[in-house]
């Protein structure tokens, strides 16, 4: 090839000038960096992710995989990341992605549920998740056995590990109108609530589980007594109408409350954890002094036990001394009669002072309630069912002293102690009124009816006769009456009525004949011989 | 097919003035144009290398790109984060599969194709493949082409950060997978940028049958 002739020859040559050689090798550094970047951000993600605990729950509802959170003390610490059915399709397994500063959450007595909102009648919770949706909450627990499978409360619990407390052990013979939540009160301060409930093995009884807040459950000692602060207690008294009641919720959701026993001089020393109490239906019943002696006692009643209750009470002189347990229909074969037998429990040491002076009366040792009641027997202590309304008909057991009634003679060694009874003041009037209603029901109002009737229709007979038969002769006759007078009138008091003129010719003769008469007695009166020598000779002057 | 290239005439064109002048087998790296100054080179320098570590950079943080959420959305009621693929999910499952569609062949398909692409043509280089040539242009023309388009997902993320910020009511966030993604895109585009499709043609010329493909400038 000519370089001449080449126009590619007569090209320049580049100008060649040594530089500064930057390592190209260094490129390697970009991947190097990139693979730092995406460790460090991916270390970063997962790094904070503590461990994946499964939670069984009976439904998902509110729950979302990915988005539903698990909040302690309101602080997210976990995240739901997958929802799904247990192998027996019973339950649903929801697994929960802890964060890592939460792994210590994973413990043995940890609790979960569901954060949903709800209202019920002690307040309205979890408000807030019904924009922000169901989270689940947490108990935290004390152990330090970590633990990554869980089964989910289905209601919040009452108390959370965190709560300082004591829980206390309550009996009842029912729930009542208390739930999970039912607030307990100490002198109206709500102290605590109720936490739990069991119904007791053989069925008779609930048992409740208590929890009141620290500092007060030291105020819960051995001579506390609770009772069920739910509903009204109306007091009527001549201090007029006291309403009495805990607050507006206990009202409503029911409650309970607890007071100490006044008086006992050894300082009052706190009950020990699960300590059981018994409730009462009331205040007055759980402050009651000394129910501790109890007796049981059977009355036998001839008359109808409409009205009377379990639970109605026992009254002596006003004191509630017990109630009725239990009533029960027997047949007497002697009597040839049913009685009712009511079983009652009476605490005789609600006779308070009268109780103890008639202990002192028995003498040195104790004597047993029955004694002294069989003593009061004795004495005329007889039950007498009372009306307690007369308008709903409720009745309860009077004891009372009655010294009319007829002595009674039993064995005293017999228990249950049997009380004699006495037909009650209602009974008797009643008694009376039924009398009074039997005389009314032997009166043969049926023959008097049918003798009324007899009579009244041979009255009518009589009357109809007088219409028929009697009414047109008695017209007629009335005519003929008439006809006669007319005819009479017309005979006598017409001016030329023959009878007139008879009668004045009549009139007129017997005037005559009077004058006549005067002329004779007038001539004799002149002349009295002339009735011997006949008449005088100047008679003439005299006509 | 044999060509007839500047190497085989013995010249050198400037890249910046387009002057040519003949090209002397010195020291490579001090070789400047005598018009401009810039410095001549027939070929990249360190093409290949370049190429395959940021590519390789860019393989690296594909991975983090779609594992780690790319944005963090809090609203009054909840708050989420979404990873690339959970959002086209997400999309799909609410019905949009259209926009489903685009979100996934724009921000996981093509990234990775061009991963996948730009690998293929820096080892079909290295192993001095002849075959496909034509072919394997036009795939690099491509690839350079859509580079940017890949970055849609930046660009949304990007726009909601801006416009949704209303404080504890609603806001969005970018999350650690947007960078990551971003520098995937980036780097995919450099990596490509950095390739010199003359490498594939390289193979074919007499002159540089036999030197190695570092050597060849």
């Amino acid at each position: 090839m000519n370089d001449a002739d080449d126009p590619l020859s007569r090209l320049p040559a580049p100008d060649v000038a040594p530089r500064s050689r930057l390592l190209p090798s260094l490129i390697w550094l970009v991947p190097l960096v990139a693979a730092l970047v995406g460790l460090v951000l991916i270390v970063q993600t997962y790094a904070g992710r503590g461990p994946t605990i499964t939670i069984r729950f009976e439904s998902a509802e509110g729950l979302e995989a990915g988005k539903t959170e698990v909040r302690f003390k309101n602080v997210v610490i976990g995240r739901v990341s997958t929802i799904e059915l247990s192998e027996d399709r019973e339950q649903v397994l929801v697994s929960v992605d802890l964060s890592k500063d939460a792994s210590s959450v994973a413990v043995e007595d940890t609790r979960f549920w569901v954060v949903r909102p709800r209202a019920d009648l002690g307040g309205v919770s979890g408000l807030n998740t019904l924009l922000s949706g169901a989270y689940v909450g947490v108990d935290v627990g004390r152990s330090d056995k970590q633990q990554l499978h869980f089964t989910g409360l289905e209601i919040p619990p009452a108390v959370t590990n965190d709560q300082q407390g004591t829980r206390f052990t309550l009996t009842r013979e029912d729930l009542g109108s208390l739930n999970i939540g039912s607030p307990i009160y100490f002198r109206s301060v709500p102290v605590g609530r109720v936490v739990g409930f069991d119904l007791d093995e053989n069925g008779e009884g609930v048992t409740l589980q208590a929890f009141i807040d620290a500092p007060y459950d030291r105020f819960v000692t051995r001579r506390t007594r609770f009772w069920n602060a739910s509903g009204v207690n109306v007091n009527l008294d001549a201090n007029g109408l006291k309403l009495n009641t805990q607050s507006l919720v206990t009202l409503l959701a029911g409650g309970l409350a607890f007071q100490s026993l006044p008086g006992g001089k050894e300082a009052p020393e706190p009950a020990t954890e699960n300590s059981t109490f018994r409730v009462y239906d009331d205040q007055a019943t759980a402050l009651a002094p000394a129910d501790r002696i109890a007796m049981t006692v059977k009355m036998r009643f001839f008359q109808s036990m409409r009205g009377l209750s379990r639970g109605a009470i026992v009254d002596f002189k006003g004191v509630e001394l017990g109630a009725v347990t239990d009533t029960e229909l027997e047949y007497d074969p002697g009597q040839k009669r049913f009685a009712s037998t009511v079983t009652a429990t009476v605490y005789p040491g609600r006779l308070g002072r009268a109780y103890e002076q008639l202990r002192a009366r028995e003498g040195g040792e104790d004597p047993a309630p029955e004694v002294l009641f069989q003593r009061m027997i004795d004495r005329g202590l007889r039950a007498q069912l009372r009306n307690g309304n007369l308008i709903t008909g409720q009745l309860y057991v009077a004891l009372d002293f009655m010294p009319k009634a007829p002595r009674v003679i039993s064995n005293p060694d017999i228990r249950p102690l049997e009380i004699p009874t006495e037909a009650g003041s209602f009974d008797q009037l009643q008694a009376q009124i039924a009398d009074i209603v039997t005389k009314i029901d032997s009166i043969p109002f049926g023959e008097i009816g049918g003798n009324l009737r007899d009579t009244l229709k041979s009255a009518e007979q009589v009357m109809r006769q007088i219409d028929t038969e009697v009414a047109p002769e008695l017209r007629r006759t009335l005519a003929e009456t008439r006809a006669a007078v007319e005819a009479a009138n017309s005979s006598l008091a017409a001016p030329d009525a023959p009878l007139q003129q008879d009668l004045r010719l009549m009139m007129e003769q017997v005037d005559r004949a009077a004058r006549s008469l005067r002329n004779l007695s007038d001539t004799l009166q002149r002349n009295p011989q002339s009735l011997l020598r006949g008449k005088p000779e100047t008679p003439d002057e005299e006509q | 097919m044999s060509a007839v290239t500047a190497r085989s005439l013995k010249i050198i064109g400037c890249h910046a003035c387009g002057m040519v002048c003949q090209h002397v087998d010195t020291d490579p790296h001090g070789v400047r144009c005598p018009r401009c100054g810039s410095s001549l080179h027939r070929r990249r320098p360190n093409s290949l290398m370049l190429s395959w570590a940021l590519l390789i950079a860019a393989a690296v943080l594909y991975l983090p790109a779609n594992l780690l959420p790319i944005m963090k959305t809090s609203t009054f009621f909840d708050g989420r984060s979404d990873t690339i693929l959970s959002g086209v999910i997400v999309l799909w499952e609410e019905g949009a599969w259209d926009l489903a569609l685009i979100v996934f062949v724009a921000s996981v398909m093509v990234p990775l194709l061009k991963i996948g692409v730009l690998a293929s043509l820096l080892i079909s280089v290295q192993l001095r493949l002849q075959r496909g040539q034509a072919e394997r242009t036009r795939l690099y023309r491509m690839i350079e082409r859509i580079g940017h388009w890949s970055m849609l997902d930046i660009f949304v993320v990007a726009l909601l950060v801006a416009l949704v910020n209303f404080q504890s009511y609603a806001q969005v966030g970018a999350g650690p997978g947007a960078a990551a993604f971003g520098g995937v895109v980036i780097l995919t585009m450099l990596s490509a940028m950095c390739f010199d499709p003359r490498l594939i043609w390289d193979v074919s010329d007499p002159a540089m049958q036999h030197a190695r493909p570092h050597e060849r400038r």
